[in-house]
């Protein structure tokens, strides 16, 4: 039986993953609790839900710089109107996976580099999410706060929902039709087009779903953090690029994996725990998370190499 | 062979005429195909196969002429395809990052619903199972995985399966062209048993014994009309490499043979091709002042030899001191023009360290080389300053000859850079590329057109990726390169 | 009809045209008092944004993908290290520059490397680069806030005939691009890889050795802002070269240069540096606050876009 390149794809962040937390364990034994887990993964849950929005994009080719601006002004909504006012804060978020959603349609009709719209737009969700929020504050939902705050019974809210996340995206992306069409339009536009479909349909689709996905990050981000600022989420996008990328995704041609981007996420979130019981002076905590991304990235690329030789004999 | 007279006609295309600019891709072609045949299209470069092939799957809609499938006028890929027809494109067409079922999912529509992954796996594996009886492919494998012989397969076997209804006509562009002998034969087996069940086939191929073997009726086409429509048992490899030919024109023109001189100031070895039907490889070899043909139907590896030898030459990483071997391109929009730019600057970019001191550009010698170059070549504009997309394409290919000829390179590359350029401007590019081979330039010339290819003093034949034969002097005909680029060999 | 053409040839004139309107309208709003003052503001500031905007738009020029996401960290560890070195002494002053200028030939040589060795886009390739630069930043900063030398810190506050130095500096730093941009062969090549990266390689332009130095002037550039932004500021900042990350595309973009690549466009960064700070400082004088700041600055940004795609595509 030969293995698929799409397994093989997620073997490297499973193993670094494992790796990690292994680390982890060995350093400090109490983390191989239910409390413990649930402190070093407990900040996955938004990350996550972020880093699949973003794989979404990256699924048609794109690339979505307003990510972390964006699940700030989602939470700051989710922390403010979705608390007093729920109907206008529903509203709200509903007409932001719309424009989400107009986005991919424009960037599609005008051929515009997705980098550049979407950084302007970061600007704008920046500017919303000030008006709403000029100073930290608001609290959380009640529903969002229980969600994030719930205990089942043997493993850690943080496990089962990034099981959960990883579960219900692989069935949409891996598994649905919507899904092989969108994958398609990010492999072979034009043969999706020949076929008869409308690809500005399916980008739609899918920067609306991509959408609604930040849009859930932002709640579970307050309901984990009970207030938001504007700034609350500012680093998002780049962990989201990051996280997709350490998943085995690819920047064009259509190669992602759900299943991959939740595992990054959760080892981007683990590599701050693990950097801090490493007792890495936290001057280089950002630099070995820069160093961890470009020893996974060289890794992938001897792997893919290794591939392709195998394939040319 | 039984007649044909009273079938249905799946797709009849009557007087179609294509034009695109000044260039005639169909001039009044006629193609009908019935059901329960296949049809054989045969023809050289530009003789417009792809182009009525483009018109029958909808993607092209004629200038003139009539185009009805099953006796209803409708136009568009989705008309073409509700009434049965299917493409196998040349260039593969799937997405590689998906799987197999997944493709299946795109290419048909009607497979929605509970289970399609289910359904889409046994289609298409019954499909395989049926054409390629024995293969080893697995369905669930992505298509990125597979080798492009098993893509070829894959395609074919898509475009083959049927939902509801089998498709009435299955258009084949090359579809041996990565597969080995073993497989082909069992294609053109299924091609004989799918037209026995009354479907229909348009096959294109440059290997004539299947083409022989395996259809009903054979349509040779040349500039853009059909020359010859024929059953198939009517004519074998000679007759149809005869057919395709010029018999008439045959015009002599006064070559001076070049005596090859010295060592060779280009050389490449002899490189394996891909694809059966193969025959052995020869080496590539050039003299000073030669004018070198690379002759073959298209696509057979002569651009990826000129990219071979360009860039084997030419470092990435510092400025090239002398420069030795300068590039003619094809295909302008894709990796010609500079389309932001000036006539001038496209012209003198790769002349920049004559025209300069110290690194920085002088504008004085600038407006010199493209005044001067302007008068010799004739370019057509009241200023170099004026965008180069504001000229004519015979009048951007100009440039682009100035831009190569305005270095001081001694070998010029050429990757077919008259394609749709009028003829007029042919004429001047010939007269001058003769001058400067006279001067002791060499030019290696990679042409789709037979009548540039007389003007070569040698020519090379590719064929799937090798140099099959090589011409010299009196040699070289139309006749001597059309059966070196069609491989004779009995296929099945 | 030539007013017409002049605008879509020149399309930095727009940028000045709106800066224009921008200070007299807030001139008028403060009865023209402050009118000196706010020049020199908008003169002082718009030069940092110049400065990095520069080296970004050599960047984006390349082509498409084509971007550096490490300016704000070459600019606050240039910053730190330069001042740590120099260590208020006014003899080392030169040092201190020639130091600054070295971080970024080495940040810009190794995103390139990372570029080339790892096959990642830019995007990627110089956010890693940035996570290492701004750890070697925190490190040697540790919290100490050294002034810079007083001859320096001097320089860099005053000016010359009322212009701000930073200004001039930035003005002859603009000048030089310039002339490497219309007359050298550097800055005919980096055009023709935007255009086109395949034909630039098929003209004989060696494409890999023009993009290392591009990256590679273009963190030189980041660490020169850095250094005088230091020098300005009275001391560096951990978190000094965050703004102008998006504020460095913003401008370049804003400017009128081609976001696909190809076409630069240095005056038109002058312009809407400026028009940036004005902007600003208009909403300030009205009393609105950052929110309709930001947002005004991202509907710039797209309205810009979309009318430039617009152009580029009715061709």
């Amino acid at each position: 039986m030969k293995i698929s390149s799409g397994t093989i794809r997620l073997i490297i962040p499973a193993a670094s993953l494992v790796l990690l937390l292994a680390a982890v364990f060995y350093m400090q034994p109490r983390a191989m609790s239910y409390n413990g887990l649930n402190l070093l993964f407990n900040l996955a849950v938004p990350i996550a839900l972020a880093t699949i929005a973003q794989m979404l994009i990256m699924s048609v080719n794109d690339l979505d710089l307003s990510m972390g601006t964006f699940v700030s002004f989602c939470a700051c909504v989710a922390a403010t109107l979705l608390q007093t006012s729920p109907a206008l804060g529903i509203l709200i978020l509903l007409g932001a996976i719309a424009t989400y959603a107009v986005i991919g349609v424009v960037i599609h009709l005008r051929e515009l580099p997705s980098i550049v719209v979407t950084l302007g737009m970061s600007f704008v969700w920046g500017g919303l999410a000030v008006l709403i929020l000029p100073s930290p504050g608001g609290t959380a939902p009640a529903f969002a706060r229980w969600i994030m705050t719930a205990k089942p019974p043997l493993v850690p809210m943080a496990i089962v929902a990034s099981i959960l996340i990883a579960a219900v995206t692989h069935t949409i992306v891996m598994r649905s039709s919507f899904g092989v069409l969108m994958r398609g339009v990010g492999g072979n536009d034009r043969s999706v087009e020949r076929a008869g479909w409308s690809v500005i349909g399916i980008r739609a689709g899918t920067y609306a779903l991509a959408g609604l996905f930040a849009v859930l990050a932002g709640i579970a981000l307050v309901g984990l953090t009970t207030s938001a600022d504007a700034n609350i989420a500012l680093r998002y996008t780049l962990l989201s690029i990051a996280g997709v990328i350490l998943g085995g995704g690819e920047f064009v041609g259509g190669k992602v994996s759900p299943i991959g981007a939740v595992i990054g996420a959760l080892t981007l979130t683990l590599a701050g725990s693990f950097l801090s019981f490493m007792r890495i002076s936290p001057d280089w905590q950002i630099g070995a998370q820069g160093a961890i991304l470009i020893v996974v990235l060289a890794l992938r690329l001897a792997l893919n190499r290794l591939e392709k030789r195998e394939k040319s004999q | 062979m039984s007649e044909t007279l009273n079938r249905q006609e799946v797709v009849a295309a009557r007087g179609v005429r294509v034009t695109f600019g000044a260039v005639k891709a169909l001039d009044g072609a006629d193609l009908v195909i019935h059901a329960g045949e296949c049809v054989g299209l045969v023809g050289h470069n530009g003789a417009g196969k792809s182009t009525i092939v483009n018109v029958i799957n909808g993607g092209l809609s004629p200038h003139e002429g009539s185009l009805r499938y099953s006796g209803n006028d409708v136009r568009g890929i989705s008309a073409a395809r509700a009434n049965g027809v299917r493409c196998v494109f040349q260039e593969l067409s799937l997405c590689p990052n998906l799987t197999v079922g997944e493709n299946a999912r795109i290419m048909h529509a009607e497979l929605k619903g509970w289970n399609w992954r289910g359904r889409a796996l046994a289609l298409v594996e019954t499909q395989l199972q049926d054409i390629f009886p024995g293969h080893a492919i697995d369905c669930d494998s992505t298509v990125d995985d597979l080798s492009i012989a098993e893509r070829q397969m894959v395609e074919i076997a898509i475009s083959f399966a049927g939902i509801s209804a089998p498709p009435k006509l299955v258009i084949l562009d090359e579809p041996t062209s990565s597969l080995d002998a073993g497989l082909a034969a069992q294609l053109m087996a299924y091609i004989r048993k799918f037209v026995s069940a009354g479907g229909s086939v348009l096959l294109i191929s440059h290997i004539l014994g299947e083409i022989l073997s395996t259809s009903n009726r054979i349509v040779v086409m040349k500039d853009g009309r059909v020359v010859a429509d024929r059953a198939a048992s009517e004519f074998n490899n000679r007759s149809l490499v005869e057919a395709m030919g010029n018999v008439v024109r045959e015009q002599e023109l006064s070559r001076k043979a070049v005596a090859k001189s010295g060592a060779p100031v280009l050389s490449m070895p002899a490189r394996r091709g891909h694809g059966h039907g193969q025959a052995k490889a020869l080496p590539f070899e050039a003299y000073r002042g030669e004018m070198i043909g690379l002759a073959g139907l298209g696509g057979h590896g002569q651009t990826q030899a000129l990219l071979d030898l360009y860039l084997a030459r030419n470092s990435n990483w510092f400025p090239t001191k002398k420069r030795d071997i300068a590039f003619v391109a094809g295909d302008r929009s894709l990796n010609g023009t500079f389309p932001l730019w000036s006539i001038l600057k496209n012209l003198s970019i790769a002349s920049l360290d004559q025209l300069s001191s110290k690194r920085m550009i002088d504008g004085d010698r600038e407006d010199a080389l493209g005044e001067g170059w302007k008068k010799r070549i004739e370019i057509r504009t009241p200023d170099m300053g004026n965008r180069i997309l504001s000229l004519s394409g015979g009048n951007q290919q100009k440039v682009l000859f100035a831009r190569a000829l305005a270095t001081t390179a001694e070998i010029v590359l050429m990757d077919d850079p008259m394609r749709g350029v009028d003829i007029g401007t042919k004429q001047e590019v010939y007269e001058i590329l003769r001058s400067e081979a006279a001067n002791g330039r060499t030019f290696i010339w990679y042409s789709t057109e037979m009548d540039e290819i007389r003007l070569c003093d040698r020519v090379y034949v590719f064929r799937e990726g090798a140099i099959v034969a090589e011409l010299v002097g009196e040699e070289i005909s139309e006749k001597s390169v059309l059966s070196a680029s069609f491989a004779q060999g009995e296929a099945a | 009809m030539t007013i017409q053409r002049l605008l879509v040839a020149k399309p930095w004139i727009w940028s000045f045209a709106a800066t224009a309107i921008v200070w007299i309208i807030t001139v008028l709003f403060t009865g023209g008092a402050s009118s000196f003052g706010l020049s020199q503001a908008a003169l002082t500031f718009a030069a940092f944004s110049v400065i990095v905007g520069i080296g970004q738009m050599f960047v984006i020029t390349l082509g498409p993908g084509n971007i550096d996401l490490s300016v704000p960290a070459t600019m606050t560890l240039s910053g730190t290290l330069a001042l740590k070195l120099m260590d208020v002494q006014d003899g080392m002053i030169v040092v201190g520059l020639l130091a600054s200028v070295g971080i970024g030939l080495v940040v810009g040589l190794g995103n390139y490397i990372l570029i080339k060795l790892l096959r990642i886009p830019p995007i990627i390739a110089t956010l890693s680069m940035s996570f290492i630069v701004q750890s070697v930043a925190i490190w040697s900063n540790r919290g100490l806030r050294i002034k810079p030398p007083e001859t320096l810190a001097e320089f860099a506050t005053s000016g010359l005939f009322g212009i701000p130095n930073v200004a001039l500096v930035a003005l002859i730093l603009s000048a030089v691009a310039w002339v490497l941009l219309e007359k050298s062969i550097y800055g005919r090549w980096i055009s023709a890889i935007g255009q086109s990266t395949f034909a630039a390689r098929m003209t004989g332009i060696p494409v890999d050795g023009t993009r290392l130095v591009t990256y590679m002037l273009c963190a030189v550039l980041a660490s020169v802002c850095g250094y005088l932004l230091a020098s300005f500021s009275g001391g560096a900042a951990l978190n000094m070269g965050s703004e102008y990350l998006l504020m460095s595309i913003a401008v370049v973009v804003i400017g009128g240069t081609a976001v696909a690549g190809g076409n630069s466009n240095i005056p038109g960064i002058w312009g809407a540096s400026l028009f940036m700070f004005l902007v600003v400082s208009m909403l300030n004088t009205y009393g609105f606050g950052a929110g309709v700041r930001l947002i005004l600055t991202g509907t710039i940004i797209i309205a810009v876009i979309l009318l430039a795609g617009g152009r580029q595509s009715g061709r």
